[in-house]
């Protein structure tokens, strides 16, 4: 009765005084459509000639769509050749390990590949590893934006540890991500004629503007106990080493494609290019694959099948359920709100429990 | 100055020790001892003896927090929520490296929601504060010695012990003692509404020798002692006593002024305080509203716990495939993922203890899946619940002209419990009736008066099918000015001419008793014109009455009460001042009351009037002359459905009176704890030995469309109890007249009355009568039972009176009962006190465990209110006493239509779609970071970057679900209305039985996988854009999660049912700040935004493929729910389903509908309870049947 009591008694002295109090204001609420929840609105039914009419659009709009994209899918070239396991000289078969751990071996490895079709240029050179996560957890943690930025920030690499320093200080780039950076090359050639590789504009432009700084030079990069991957060229900007930034851009599954280079020149159909591949990369030890990948592109990207699959089989879903629906409609046939299917007209005043 | 005073304390506790010894024992034994330890030195407030007391100053505080203690104690009441308690162990844990994100991420949203929950406390608190603020600087004029004159001080400052002045109109600011007033008898009149909310004015009496205090110079010299009892929360006794003047006097709640009520009629008053503050009666009274919890909101926290279980589980397969992916990094002695340097990692990572670094992964898994349990529901529902609580009381549809009264919502937190409710138990008087009294009838020396029918004769001649004779219309018309509580007819008695009738003495002595013996007060208004104050509305019909016929009674005070009557002989109106010498006042246990008067012939006479059972069982030999012929006419007007009263009187013989007086004075002043049993017993003594003068009967009017309410509730298939202290005829009567029994239903009807108990009873063996009772009880209900199950089709009424339900209630019987009772569509109780009220409702919720509602007005239903899961209070004439302890108040019946019918059933759906909502999109979110993991071997990285997912509860997702939860309206009112058995929809808990929430769950499942892997499988991969860039983790991410936000929104818009523009800005708003979020979020530093950094304006954006990929993913993740709809809808439709598609029809065939609906439900109705849409639409029709005819002739 304490608070509560003084409010709803001065209600209640209103309510006794009302003679006076009704003149100076009434508490009636105010009228508004939205206060009485009268606002205007659209009050969308669920008709079966508005169900139709929506699965058959959506089958009509999707079922073109899907086309398309599966026909944008089918002009994309692509070549793809795994070379991990033919990489591998044959007396080392069975320890594929030691062969690419052993520095001393020489890992080059020669591939032909047939071009099928006309690859207009650009074509992309793309490698593509498999059963290889760099979406973990520690490893995507392994890293600072903070030092790639700036060379101020040289020393912050709390989260880059292990590789986070080495008794000559700071490791620029720090982190597993970098430590681990793929160093296969490939060499390209048509009939010994080499193939240039434009390894430039392979990166996000923001990646080279802002995350990656002008003025940071590698520094006491694979210099500790255990090499990882890539060496870095210490007189080079960070915001040039391009296949770095590719690298750390972190793939989201286990199986991705990067980009190593662009062919800027047509390859004809059945010409024969030869790759010289340095093997350098340790896949062997957590068994996944290695590809390389030549493609070209069209609107939608790369050579990408499933988006237009998808879309025609979500389309032609909503047609049969268009059909689906009429046919039901047809054969249970129902005179939208017949009376006598009103449960008020079938029980009158019935408890229904 | 000082040394005067001391010497007169002295003397004064001198004299209270001479004084105590000659009191009587008892009182002795009590003051002074525990719980009557009080002393107040009247007038000395600053003296040595009152300081050391150390009571409380006035100052008055009813906020929950200080500013001290609000932070930790408001955190302290977030934090008794069990999910509030794991989002704060889980944003402590965030700043170790458990954690799959950035602590501020996680902290964020935790500290918005808990922030706006503290800031709504808040706010709230400082409104009570405010109020306090005003109470506590409040002015009162307090005395000041020094300058013997009064001055102007705030209520906070008042102290015990001190003189105070309070003015017509002013409220008294702390429990005073009377000391006196404006009036030289030392009386005042107080409206005590804030305390019981009893609007009737109460008369306060000094004690004589205070009066001599009436002017500020006198006050100097006033000096005594009060010693009292401790402060208690009982506002209707006070014992204590006075030491002044060597004298001591007992002081009875007569005298004492509580805080908050208002002094009335009375220029001023001169008052001790004695207590103060949080001492008062009335604070000691405050209770905070019981807090109650609703259904859905108990089902919420067991599907928070199935989420839990199932967080639990997720997070243990998680860690467990980590662990074994872990334990695969070290495979014969040779670190497989070289790249993660398992040989030189953290005890996190560790293969050479995987075991380890399961068990802790399970905890990075149990922050990383949080998002299955959604941070923001409590404080969404909350919100909404607040808008749609302002919804009701904005209500114009349930505001009361008369009263100026809106709904009101007193507790936000039962909204949606309005709309699954089950039983209604309802209270009879006040609440199906005005509770304001017609003096209709009358029944003197057997001889019956009054003519005109009542509301309930109409219907129950109705019922038995006679044709009405268009006389009561003509009789209404017929008198010029109504008199409000006085519809009597009878041009016997009327304007004087009972003079003329054969037994006038016996008339003139019935309305004497009328005029005389009651506690009204007359205030009089204008020449002719006096209103009554009275305790109750009967009362005032019966002084009213009196008045009419020719015994005005115009004036009281403490000793006399003066009417103006007309002499028979002479034909003169003469003043009769008759000496008021004793009150008997009314009690509920007494049920009668008496007054003992001299007349101005100097006889002694004791008037009394009250329930008939009552009143004959003390008559005299000599006074049953029209003891037969009274109790049937008794036995016509409750079947009339009108309250009776019998009325009669008796001559004392002086020294009877004498001894007797003694006696009762003795009692009356005792301060004994049996001092109302004693006094009840002398009441007794005297009240014997009555002559019968006739009864009366009054007319509780039915309340305006009650009768068009009850059966539109109980066709929405609730069932309505009616528990009423009424005769069962009354009862039963007034159940036809409002509908709760109709036509064809059958009656069962259990009682005691039946020859062979009442043979017992005469025997007067008590254990006997019970078991006899018992037996016979039982015997009833299997008979009724075996009854109804026979035959099924027809629907029952059962009426039971207190007497047998006290039987019916015995734990043998009990279940029985309540089965049979369920199964009857109406139940009434007749003769129910209070305290049964309370327990049938409990029985009723717990034996059903079904939604109980319990409506009442008056003091004597608060336990029912209380008891209830839902209480509903009219604010009624009787004052504010229910709606305080109810839940919801409202003005009129007929308002609980539209309250259950149409908001209960609006919110009930409304928080349970939002609730089944909140978990669907909160399934669908933690569910894609799971198949992700699936994809990271288990490694706790989450799909997307920390702030898309701290902002996706908080801002992408939210302000549609409230959105919903506060606006969603399946039908219009007005359907609502027209299609009650909609209701049911509630009661059945269709909208949130466990097939629908989990339904509900599946579907978020679905829509997570369809989510992750159409988007994976489209975007990752080959190169995304033209430029032959391929889609990195920071691409995947927001790619994904723009279809959640699509899909989690469209959904919403599917399940929407009303758009307005505000749900239409709510959901493409949602969608479009998403957006919005990423393009600022993208364009501030790399540092900041890691992931994000451009990623929509660089990246997704140019690429046709992202914008392919969300449009698939959208659709196809809402395929399952339209087509699942689709189907139900046409084959499976629900209630509102129906009603949504007969709206689309014709308005001819509706028309068709309602009439066709209205035929059969039109014997029950008189046509001018038709729905007004009907009305109108009849209305309507024949317009254009008029234009089209005057086409024609044109």
């Amino acid at each position: 009765m304490d608070t509560n009591g003084a409010t709803t008694s001065s209600a209640a002295g209103g309510g006794s005084t009302s003679k006076s109090s009704s003149k100076k204001h009434s508490r009636k609420p105010v009228y508004s459509r939205f206060t009485q929840q009268e606002l205007p609105a659209c009050k969308p039914i669920l008709t079966p000639g508005l169900v139709i009419s929506t699965f058959t659009i959506i089958g009509i709009i999707f079922i073109p769509l899907g086309l398309v994209s599966l026909s944008a899918s089918e002009k994309v070239v692509e070549i793809v050749d795994r070379y991990d396991e033919s990489c591998v000289p044959s007396d080392y078969s069975n320890d594929k390990l030691k062969f690419i751990q052993n520095p001393s071996i020489n890992k080059s490895c020669v591939r032909t590949l047939t071009v099928p079709k006309l690859m207009k240029s650009p074509v992309f050179i793309y490698y593509q590893l498999d059963n290889y996560y760099q979406n973990h957890r520690r490893y995507v943690k392994s890293r600072s934006d903070k030092q790639l930025r700036s060379v101020s920030d040289e020393k912050s690499t709390k989260d880059c540890s292990p590789e986070d320093k080495t008794v000559d200080g700071p490791i620029v780039p720090c982190g597993l991500v970098a430590w681990s950076l793929f160093n296969d090359t490939y060499v390209f050639s048509v009939n010994s004629k080499t193939i240039e590789v434009n390894k430039h504009d392979i990166a996000w432009k923001s990646d080279k503007e802002h995350k990656f700084g002008s003025n940071v030079y590698p520094k006491n990069f694979q210099s500790g106990g255990l090499i990882g991957g890539a060496k870095l060229n210490s007189s080079v900007p960070l915001s040039k080493q391009e296949d770095l930034m590719v690298w750390m851009r972190t793939a989201a599954l286990p199986t991705f494609r990067k980009l190593y280079g662009k062919i800027e020149q047509d390859l004809q159909a059945n010409e024969k290019i030869q790759v010289v591949i340095q093997n350098n990369y340790n896949t062997y030890s957590f068994s996944g694959k290695k590809k390389l990948v030549l493609s070209t592109t069209s609107w939608i990207g790369g050579k990408n099948d499933f988006l237009g699959i998808a879309y025609i089989i979500v389309g032609g879903l909503c047609l049969f359920l268009a059909v689906c629906f009429i046919l039901l409609y047809v054969i249970k046939p129902r005179p939208l709100g017949d009376p006598s299917y009103l449960s008020w007209n079938r029980s009158p005043a019935g408890h229904p429990n | 100055m000082a040394r005067i005073r001391k010497r007169s304390i002295q003397l004064s506790k001198l004299c209270s020790f001479a004084c105590c010894r000659s009191s009587s024992q008892d009182e002795h034994a009590q003051i002074g001892q525990k719980g009557y330890s009080r002393v107040v030195y009247c007038n000395e407030p600053d003296s040595q003896e009152q300081i050391r007391l150390r009571y409380r100053g006035n100052y008055v505080s009813t906020t929950k927090y200080t500013a001290v203690n609000f932070i930790p104690k408001s955190l302290f009441e977030q934090f008794r929520r069990v999910a509030n308690i794991y989002f704060l162990v889980v944003a402590c844990v965030s700043f170790s490296p458990l954690a799959p994100y950035s602590a501020p991420s996680i902290i964020l949203p935790l500290v918005v929601v808990i922030g706006a929950t503290m800031a709504k406390e808040g706010v709230e608190d400082w409104r009570r504060n405010l109020q306090d603020i005003e109470a506590n600087n409040r002015k009162v004029e307090v005395y000041d010695k020094s300058s013997c004159s009064f001055r102007q001080t705030k209520w906070k400052d008042l102290r015990v012990g001190d003189l105070v002045k309070v003015c017509k109109d002013e409220y008294f600011p702390a429990d005073l003692l009377l000391l006196s007033s404006s009036y030289e008898d030392v009386v005042c009149y107080v409206e005590t509404m804030n305390l019981d909310g009893e609007t009737n004015l109460k008369l306060k009496h000094a004690l004589n020798v205070t009066s001599f205090y009436s002017s500020a110079e006198s006050l100097k010299e006033f000096r005594a002692v009060i010693k009292c009892e401790d402060p208690n929360e009982h506002l209707y006794s006070f014992i204590g006593t006075l030491y002044f003047d060597c004298q001591q006097y007992s002081l009875s709640p007569q005298q004492i002024l509580l805080r908050d009520s208002k002094l009335k009629n009375t220029e001023y008053i001169f008052g001790v305080v004695i207590f103060t503050g949080h001492d008062t009666k009335v604070m000691q009274n405050a209770t905070d509203p019981p807090s109650k919890r609703t259904k859905i909101e108990r089902r919420m926290d067991r599907i928070i716990y199935v989420l839990f279980s199932t967080l639990i589980l997720v997070s243990f397969i998680g860690s467990l495939f980590f662990g074994i992916e872990t334990n695969n990094d070290l495979s014969g002695g040779n670190y497989t993922r070289w790249y993660l340097r398992p040989d030189k990692t953290t005890v996190f990572f560790d293969p050479r203890r995987p075991a380890v670094a399961a068990f802790l992964h399970c905890l990075t898994g149990l922050m990383l899946y949080g998002y299955l349990i959604p941070i923001s529901l409590y404080v969404s529902i909350e919100i909404c619940k607040v808008l749609q609580s302002i919804f009701i009381n904005q209500d114009q549809a349930m505001y009361d002209e008369e009263m100026d009264r809106p709904a009101h919502a007193r507790t936000s937190n039962l909204n949606e419990e309005l709309g699954q409710v089950h039983t209604i138990l309802s209270d009879k008087t006040g609440t199906l009736t005005c509770n304001s009294m017609e003096f209709v009838k009358c029944s003197i020396a057997g001889t019956l008066y009054g003519r005109g029918m009542t509301e309930v004769e109409i219907a129950l001649a109705r019922k038995r099918g006679e044709q009405l004779t268009e006389q009561a219309p003509i009789d209404a018309s017929e008198s010029k000015k109504s008199i409000k509580g006085f519809n009597f007819r009878d041009e016997r008695i009327m304007d004087g001419k009972w003079v003329s009738e054969p037994q006038s003495d016996v008339i003139q002595k019935f309305f004497r008793v009328l005029a005389t013996c009651h506690t009204a007060v007359p205030e009089v208004m204008g020449p002719d014109e006096i209103m009554y104050e009275a305790e109750s509305p009967d009362e005032a019909a019966f002084v009213i009455a009196a008045r009419e016929v020719g015994f005005e009674f115009f004036a009281r005070n403490q000793t006399s009460i003066k009417l103006r009557e007309l002499d028979p002989t002479s034909g003169i109106r003469v003043d009769r001042v008759y000496e008021l010498l004793h009150v008997l006042e009314f009690s509920s246990a007494r049920k009668r009351m008496s007054v003992i008067v001299k007349n101005p012939e100097n006889q002694l006479l004791l008037l009394a009037k009250g329930a008939d059972s009552v009143i004959f069982e003390r008559l005299s030999k000599e006074g049953r002359a029209y003891e037969e012929r009274t109790k049937e006419h008794i036995e016509k007007y409750s079947e009339a459905g009108l309250r009776t009263m019998a009325v009669a009187y008796r001559e004392l013989d002086n020294d009877e009176y004498k001894t007797w007086e003694q006696e009762f004075l003795k009692a009356k002043t005792s301060v004994s704890a049996d001092r109302d049993v004693l006094m009840d017993e002398l009441a007794c003594q005297i009240e014997r030995d009555l002559i019968l003068l006739g009864a009366t009967a009054v007319e509780d009017k039915l309340q305006k469309g009650v009768p068009g309410c009850i059966d539109k509730l109980a066709r929405a298939g609730i069932g309505i109890w009616v528990l009423t202290g009424d005769k069962r005829g009354t009862a039963i009567n007034i159940g036809y007249a409002c509908s709760l029994l109709r036509h064809g239903m059958k009656q069962i009807v259990i009682t005691l009355e039946l020859p062979e108990i009442l043979a017992q009873e005469k025997e007067g063996d008590k254990e006997a009568i019970a078991e006899a009772s018992l037996n016979s009880i039982k015997l009833q209900i299997l008979k009724a039972k075996s009854q109804v199950t026979e035959e099924s089709s027809t629907e029952f009424g059962l009426i039971i009176d207190g007497k047998s339900l006290t039987y019916a209630m015995d734990k043998n019987l009990v279940n029985s009962f309540m089965d049979l009772a369920m199964r009857c569509a109406t139940v009434i109780c007749c003769r129910s006190s209070p305290k049964q009220k309370a327990v049938i409702t409990r029985l009723v919720k717990s034996v059903t465990g079904r939604t109980t509602l319990a409506i009442g007005d008056g003091a004597n239903d608060v336990g029912m209110l209380q008891e209830a899961d839902i209480g509903v209070g009219i604010s009624g004439v009787e004052g504010m006493q229910a709606v305080m302890a109810s839940d919801f108040a409202i003005a009129q019946f007929r308002f609980l239509e539209r309250l259950l019918l149409v908001h209960g059933h609006w919110c009930y759906r409304r928080i349970s779609m939002m609730i089944c909502y909140f978990f669907y999109k909160n399934i669908t979110f933690g569910f894609t970071l799971f198949w992700f993991e699936a994809y990271t071997s288990f490694s706790g990285q989450p799909a997307y970057n920390d702030w898309y997912m701290s902002c996706y509860n908080v801002f992408f997702t939210s302000l549609p679900v409230i959105a919903l939860g506060v606006f969603d309206q399946d039908v219009s009112a007005r359907l609502c209305l027209k299609h009650p058995l909609l209701y049911q929809e509630g009661v059945r808990n269709i909208l949130f039985n466990w097939p629908r929430i989990l339904g509900w769950m599946f579907n978020g499942l679905l829509s997570s996988i369809i989510i992750y892997f159409l988007t994976t499988n489209s975007i990752t991969g080959p190169a995304f854009r033209k430029d032959g860039q391929v889609a990195d983790y920071s691409v995947l991410g927001v790619t994904m999660y723009t279809c959640v936000v699509w899909t989690v929104n469209c959904q919403m818009a599917l399940s929407i049912n009303y758009f307005t523009w505000i749900q239409h800005l709510f959901i493409w708003g949602s969608i479009a700040f998403w957006y919005i979020f990423l393009v600022v979020y993208g364009s501030i530093p790399p540092t900041l935004s890691t992931t994000a950094y451009k990623v929509l304006v660089e990246a997704c954006a140019p690429s046709i493929l992202y914008w392919l990929t969300t449009l698939l993913v959208v659709i196809a993740a809402l395929l399952p729910l339209l087509s699942y709809r689709a189907f139900q809808i046409r084959f499976r439709p629900m209630e509102h389903d129906r009603i949504q598609i007969q709206r689309r029809r014709p308005e001819s065939t509706e028309y068709d509908a309602t009439q066709r609906r209205l035929s059969e439900s039109s014997e029950a109705r008189t046509s001018s309870e038709l729905p007004s849409e009907f009305k109108h639409r009849c209305l309507k029709k024949s317009a254009n049947i008029g234009i089209a005819s005057a086409g024609l002739g044109v």
